[in-house]
């Protein structure tokens, strides 16, 4: 062994099929299509004819290509916009649910089960397009937090969706996010009212299951003023020779003096060596802080999905707002990645932190791509950003782009980027000091990323560190 | 292991690099207990000879073997070579970021102690093995909750090697161009650190370009490493005289051998 070989591929350990009747509409999109999910899942009128404005205006959009990323064209089509597990509708208990569901959660890890491992842990968790469970519903009530399904919430708080929904991302945004809104079928929804603290850690796990559906889910936070919620999300999804679309959207919002912490931990089956059969992850995430001291804080550690393609960003609209973005993205095998975040400055005395972590292996590309705008009225804005890049293997590679608009001259920015590579004589150190190659790359990666995980909750921090482990063993030789 | 059979034994080694040879035949043993230095000019093999002894993967073994305590050292790989006891401070320690130089230690410790049949320790009794070391090096515990050499100046790199040496009580220390860079202060106190972990059951290999490191540790044998070989072999006095004369003669002499 004289060098650091090419990235050897991790076989993805989330790879199995759960073998449970789907309702499946027929691949192909259309009016009827839209009509159809929107009947399904009992909705309003209202919703109906958001769905087809964003449909409508969807047609007139072209996919973007931009991205620093290649695929080869995506028939929308061919894909089916809806799946639902066939079950009991009502589920009062976890002894409803279908065994092999609950088992397909077991084996994600997942703490469906409320007293397990992740007490403390409320879980909704979005199997394909229908939530299933939605646990400590009862105790978030005694406090009046709304944690539901987004459609069970479009029927429920339906003023509270109807004024929120689209305020941040437009239905006609951008082309994922207008094809999201004509077709999601489901996702997250939670309101933290006034004043109120969220006594527990909330979190959704995504997980595609059925073949050739797109998972089109939204998930819309508020929290009212003077409140704070901190939000997980983990997504994982079966091996399949076809690519699978993944175009979710995800608002925030906060008001006044609000805090959403927004954390993904996204492990999206990447593909084979080729990153045949991965998820083309294109999410539209962006929060608005529109109250005076709110903050917005997002996470995230990225190690699945043959494409990812996401910016989460913030809109500081509020006066003395802050936001933040704190990202770790891993690309191996073949994966391309293309994120970064948008912090849009407009309320005085903004501030925005960017840290940004881009580790590429094997013949992996990692692009960080982000936004600063700095516009007229934000007097006192203030940016720092940090993109650090890490190289393991020479097939691979990091790119750059910060875009920095800044159209008022009080704003003071900061922007630092290095470059490192993980060298056999850091590893050598390391196993010198009798740790195994993989402790050592472990090491070396965990401490490149540590700025980032230190803003992880604990459960997640820890699963964090073990899939970086996974996603990198056997990157050296 | 009886008291007078070597723990390194090396014999015939031949190893290159990038398709040159380096090192053309080296023989050398050392018993237990013994400090052993290994002096020569600028590209002589001797950071090779440390290197290969540990296990960088950038050099090939082309000939010749290497028995440490009995077992075949170049078959190990280089993490089982320091959970045994092979212990190397670097000429030119690497910087870890975000990893604290307390927790690194730790890790490399509860690796070493596993392989040794003891529990691992957790952070608050491996505090009380460090506080002595750190101190015997001149330090206090800051220096522990920095990122591992990150930021560190020349002298701190090479007082870390031996803080590290000394928390993990090898065997065999092989030490290489610890003296280069650091001054006459720094130079003491390594000395006199490495002087206190001289033990019956501790052996050292000292690689060094000067003399000077050896005015304050005093090495049982000096070899003088030229060309890839060893070319001459002698006692503590053979440093003055390497000192006095530099190294022309002895290359001379290898050469017309």
């Amino acid at each position: 062994m004289t060098s650091i070989e090419a990235h050897v591929q991790q076989p993805y350990k989330y790879g199995f099929v759960t073998d449970i009747e789907s309702e499946v509409v027929p691949a192909g999109l259309n009016e009827d299509v839209i009509r159809l999910i929107s009947a399904k899942k009992q909705e309003p009128e209202w919703m109906l004819e958001w769905r087809l404005k964003a449909y409508r205006n969807w047609l007139k959009m072209t996919e973007p290509h931009w991205p620093n990323v290649k695929y080869g064209p995506i028939d929308y089509q061919a894909i089916s916009y809806y799946a639902a597990p066939k079950q009991n509708p009502k589920l009062d208990s976890l002894d409803q649910v279908d065994p092999k569901l609950v088992q397909t959660f077991e084996k994600l890890g997942i703490p469906i089960e409320e007293q397990k491992r992740l007490s403390g842990v409320a879980v909704d968790a979005v199997f394909d397009s229908v939530s299933v469970a939605t646990t400590f519903q009862a105790e978030l009530a005694k406090y009046g937090v709304i944690f539901m399904p987004i459609s069970q919430a479009i029927r429920e708080h339906a003023d509270l969706v109807q004024k929120y929904v689209g305020s941040v991302v437009p239905y006609n945004d951008n082309f994922f996010a207008a094809l999201n809104s004509a077709v999601f079928t489901d996702g997250s929804f939670v309101y933290v009212p006034k004043g109120v603290r969220c006594p527990l850690e909330l979190s959704t796990y995504f997980r595609i299951n059925a073949s050739s559906t797109g998972q089109f889910e939204r998930t819309l936070i508020i929290a009212d003023e003077g409140s704070h919620v901190s939000y997980l999300e983990g997504c994982s999804a079966p091996m399949r020779d076809e690519n699978q679309l993944h175009a979710a959207v995800v608002e925030l919002v906060a008001l006044d003096r609000a805090t959403i912490k927004y954390s993904t931990i996204q492990n999206w089956y990447p593909g084979d060596e080729e990153g045949r059969g991965g998820i083309y992850n294109f999410v539209t995430k962006r929060g608005k802080c529109a109250g005076v001291n709110s903050k917005i804080s997002w996470t995230q550690v990225e190690t699945g999905s043959a494409i990812t393609w996401k910016y989460p960003g913030c809109i500081l609209q509020g006066d003395n707002s802050i936001g933040e973005f704190y990202s770790v993205a891993v690309t191996s095998h073949k994966q391309q990645a293309d994120t970064g975040t948008k912090m849009i400055h407009l309320g005085k005395n903004t501030r925005s932190t960017i840290v940004s972590k881009g580790i590429s292996a094997g013949r992996g590309q990692n692009t960080y791509r982000g936004l600063v705008k700095i516009m007229k009225g934000a007097e006192g804005a203030r940016n720092y950003s940090q993109c650090d890049s890490m190289l393991i293997g020479d097939k691979c590679g990091a790119h750059t782009f910060p875009y920095i608009d800044v159209r008022n001259s009080t704003a003071i920015m900061e922007h630092e980027a290095s470059t490192s590579k993980i060298g056999e004589d850091q590893i050598f150190y390391l196993r010198q000091r009798g740790l195994s190659a993989e402790d050592a790359v472990s090491m070396i990666v965990n401490g490149f990323c540590k700025e980032v995980f230190k803003e992880l909750p604990m459960e997640f921090a820890v699963e964090a560190t073990r899939l970086l482990g996974i996603s990198l063993e056997g990157s050296v030789g | 292991m009886a008291k007078n059979q070597a723990l390194l034994e090396v014999k015939g080694l031949r190893v290159g690099i990038a398709g040159n040879e380096i090192l053309k035949g080296v023989d050398l043993a050392i018993r237990e207990g013994e400090v052993h230095a290994i002096m020569g000019p600028n590209g002589s093999g001797k950071s090779t000879l440390a290197q290969v002894l540990a296990g960088h993967p950038a050099y090939t073994v082309l000939a010749g073997t290497a028995k440490y305590d009995g077992k075949d050292l170049l078959d190990l790989k280089p993490e089982d070579r320091a959970r045994a006891g092979v212990f190397l401070a670097f000429q030119y320690p690497v910087e870890i970021r975000g990893i604290t130089n307390s927790y690194f230690l730790r890790s490399a410790l509860n690796a070493v102690r596993k392989e040794r049949g003891e529990p691992a320790l957790d952070p608050i009794d491996f505090l009380q093995v460090l506080e002595q070391k750190v101190k015997a090096i001149g330090w206090d515990d800051s220096m522990m909750n920095r990122p591992v050499n990150e930021g560190f100046s020349g002298g701190e790199k090479k007082r870390n090697e031996i803080l590290q040496l000394a928390v993990l009580e090898p065997r065999l220390a092989i030490l290489d161009e610890t003296d280069s860079g650091l001054d006459i202060d720094a130079l003491k106190t390594v000395a006199q650190a490495v002087n206190q972990l001289r033990s019956p059951s501790r052996s050292f290999l000292i690689v060094t370009h000067y003399q000077r490191l050896l005015n304050y540790i005093t090495p049982d044998a000096v070899h003088v490493l030229a060309d890839g070989r060893i070319v001459k072999s002698g006692g503590p006095e053979l440093a003055h005289e390497l000192e006095a004369k530099g190294y022309d003669w002895l290359r001379d002499a290898a050469m017309v051998s």
